[in-house]
């Protein structure tokens, strides 16, 4: 398992290595689990306020199920580590951010002036996503996210 | 006209350096060219047969003089002086050189251009009709829905790895000019009973080696929440579309697999959670660009008539105008399809004397349009005779809108490295055998296409042409009877397919059918519906 090169939280990591969603299930007391691009993430929810970890895998860059999984798990509140695996690229970074991945651990390190480069370049963002961030039609209105 | 404020221009001009940044990289070789690939394609660069291909976003297919001039320049300073109107109401520059693309990306930004998202598989460009705002028959404006969908797809952060492209069209009249129902996504804005604006949704739609039509599945989504259900349809098929085979993978593929029932309903499953999420844009922010798309200050009281007295005016007149909302003033639409020209082709001079009439005669505004021809949508009549002239001197007064001479075309194997067969050739000379006939047969669409992906709309042509290989050779299906707008029909094949020489026979024989078939007031297609496939086939092959 490749290392984590970013992380955003200050939280303790959580060292217990991910289990397949199926073994999640079964396991009562597993902390920590590992979604692949065909798993639902929804099966998750009945779960969300055991889990401290969830590893979502992005075997190909390109295969971008995993940005869907990680926001409807923040839209369902998890609060835990939201971790991208696997193929993660220097672009594909602010992307993941704004959909809740809150660490990664890209199989190949990434040179980190080309990533924090590539995720402070957009000031600002036309979607809300649950960031937090305000979008720019907010912005324009004077509307601020959630109140 | 929709106008950047700063946080637009901010956003293209962070592009442009993000662009510049990654060219950077992949020339320093800190990239690959598999892993650049998808970067340069979410900015419209693709690798073709002879060099770099850049495609530039056209939104809605909308431009003002200062942009149309850009892009003349453009073709000038990076390219061999042309540009390439595309079916998706954009531009192409064929010869381009990877290191000029960012300046070229920089030069659009200066006129509130770009080509963000013209190609990859990501939400693309959003087409619409090209002349809202200037005809009677749309319930609203259909641009101000577009303009808003480019703002919410424009790097949108879950749906920029689709398993596939992505297509949506925005229109509001029943007459649909924008084959909205051969996109991923088509969207009709509707007025119901009660007066309320709202959005009907048809997913699933897509041309390509599996034509569909797309099914409507939600017939009015109130226009305070179109962005959620629209992020609700991309969501489902961001999950479940196919990725196994790329044939496989657009968003019609799911619809058919899963049952437009099924789909539907794990769209308004995912309609109901997005609802708590607050997603939607305010109504305020679709009147602030509403106000953008303002009529222009038209002249009331003005002369509604036309000097017909020159007959190659009038006849231009007859074939290439549309009736004005606006008393007093025409739509005009510029064919870009010369007898022998390529189809869709300008040069850099008739791209700004296009600007510059559009300045003079149609309160600074352009439109692409989908069968690459451009309008100048708000012409005063009293000026169309002056503004003909011009565009006769330069090469730009064909008269055959809609005319077997205004032939779709695709870039076929004269630059497409995905080609079977060529396109242009072809498409040149049926204009050259048909054009002393074209007035006699009147309304026909011809489509054609260098290979199956259909770029050329070969399926929705009255009679489309369909390049194939065959054996090492180029070959040329016929499909008769395909159609777009509201009665939206796919094409049929002939029978066996011709060589160059003999698809050119076939068209004419099929034309000459119908000539001696058709009833009073009948259009190619109502002659080819009524008396059916085996008939022509007859005519044809027999
Ligand atoms: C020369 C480079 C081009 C390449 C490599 C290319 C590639 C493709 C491919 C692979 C498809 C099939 C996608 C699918 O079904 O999944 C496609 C479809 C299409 N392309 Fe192109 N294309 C090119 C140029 C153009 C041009 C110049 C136009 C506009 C004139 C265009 C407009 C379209 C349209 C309208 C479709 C079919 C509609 C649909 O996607 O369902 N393409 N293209
Ligand atoms: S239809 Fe085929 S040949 Fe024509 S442009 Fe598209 S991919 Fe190329």
């Amino acid at each position: 398992m490749a290392e984590v090169q970013f992380r955003f939280r200050d939280d303790e990591p959580v060292a217990d290595p991910g289990v397949t969603v199926d073994a999640f299930g079964e396991q009562t007391n597993a902390l920590a689990v590992r979604l692949e691009p065909g798993d639902e993430p929804r099966d998750l929810l009945p779960h969300l306020d055991r889990l401290r970890l969830v590893e979502v895998n992005f075997p190909s860059f390109g295969d971008g199920r995993g940005y869907s999984a990680a926001r409807v798990l923040r839209e369902a509140g998890y609060i835990g580590e939201l971790r991208a695996a696997g193929e993660v690229l220097v672009d594909q970074i602010a992307f993941m951010r704004r959909c809740g991945f809150d660490a990664f651990a890209p199989e190949v390190p990434l040179d980190p002036a080309d990533a924090e480069a590539a995720w402070s370049r957009y000031g600002e963002v036309y979607q809300p996503t649950t960031d937090g961030r305000t979008p720019i039609w907010g912005l324009r209105h004077g509307i601020g996210r959630r109140g | 006209m929709y106008k950047y404020d700063s946080y637009d221009q901010a956003m293209v001009d962070a592009r442009v350096e993000e662009f510049r940044d990654q060219v950077r990289r992949r020339l320093e070789g800190h990239i690959t060219e598999d892993q650049f690939k998808p970067l340069r394609l979410m900015n419209g660069l693709y690798l073709q047969l002879h060099a770099y291909m850049l495609r530039v976003a056209v939104p809605y297919g909308t431009l003002n003089s200062a942009q149309m001039r850009m892009l003349g320049d453009i073709a000038d300073k990076y390219d061999r002086g042309y540009g390439h109107f595309t079916t998706r109401q954009n531009i192409q520059y064929n010869w381009i050189k990877l290191e000029d693309a960012p300046d070229i990306l920089a030069d659009l930004a200066k006129v509130e251009m770009h080509a963000i998202q013209t190609s990859g598989n990501c939400i693309r460009n959003t087409t619409s009709d090209q002349y809202a705002g200037a005809v009677a028959d749309e319930v609203v404006d259909p641009r101000p829905y577009a303009e808003l969908i480019r703002q919410w797809s424009t790097f949108h952060p879950e749906f920029s790895f689709l398993p596939r492209k992505f297509k949506m069209a925005v229109i509001a009249s029943d007459t649909d000019r924008a084959a909205m129902k051969l996109h991923d996504i088509g969207i009709q804005i509707v007025r119901d009973a009660a007066g309320e604006l709202g959005a009907a949704f048809y997913v699933g739609g897509g041309m390509g080696r599996t034509p569909m039509i797309a099914p409507c599945i939600n017939p009015f989504v109130p226009i305070d929440r179109m962005i959620t259900y629209a992020e609700a349809c991309l969501r489902v098929y961001n999950r479940h579309g196919r990725r196994d085979n790329k044939y496989k993978a657009r968003i019609k593929i799911l619809v058919h697999e899963l049952g437009k029932d099924e789909y539907t309903r794990q769209v308004e499953a995912e309609f109901a959670h997005l609802l708590t999420q607050q997603i939607e844009p305010p109504l305020a922010e679709l009147e602030r660009i509403k106000a953008q798309f303002a009529e222009p200050p038209f002249e009331v009281g003005i002369a509604d008539t036309v000097d017909r007295s020159d007959p190659d005016f009038a006849l231009w007149v007859d074939n290439n105008c549309l009736p004005h909302k606006q008393a007093g003033y025409i739509a005009a639409t510029i064919s870009l399809k010369p007898v022998g020209g390529i189809p869709g082709d300008a040069s850099a001079d008739q791209i700004r004397l296009m600007a510059d009439l559009a300045r003079d005669y149609s309160f600074d505004e352009l439109r692409v349009t989908h069968a690459q021809n451009i309008v100048l949508p708000h012409v005063k009549k009293a000026d169309l005779y002056a503004l003909w002239q011009q565009l006769e001197a330069a090469g730009l007064g064909t008269a055959n809108l809609d005319l077997v001479g205004d032939i779709i075309a695709c870039p076929g194997l004269d630059y497409c490295s995905l080609a079977n067969a060529r396109s242009i050739p072809v498409a040149q000379k049926i204009g050259q055998r048909l054009a002393v006939k074209q007035q006699e047969i009147g309304e026909l669409k011809l489509k054609i296409s260098g290979c199956i992906n259909a770029c050329g709309h070969h399926h929705a042509g009255h009679i489309g042409i369909l390049g194939v290989d065959k054996k090492g050779t180029e070959n040329y299906q016929l499909l008769l009877g395909g159609c777009e707008g509201a009665d939206t029909s796919l094409g049929q094949i002939t029978g066996p397919g011709f060589d160059e020489d003999g698809i050119v026979d076939a068209v004419e024989k099929a034309t000459q059918f119908y000539l001696s078939q058709r009833e009073e007031g009948e259009r190619f297609l109502d002659t080819y519906r009524r008396i059916g496939m085996p008939a022509f086939k007859e005519a044809i092959y027999g």
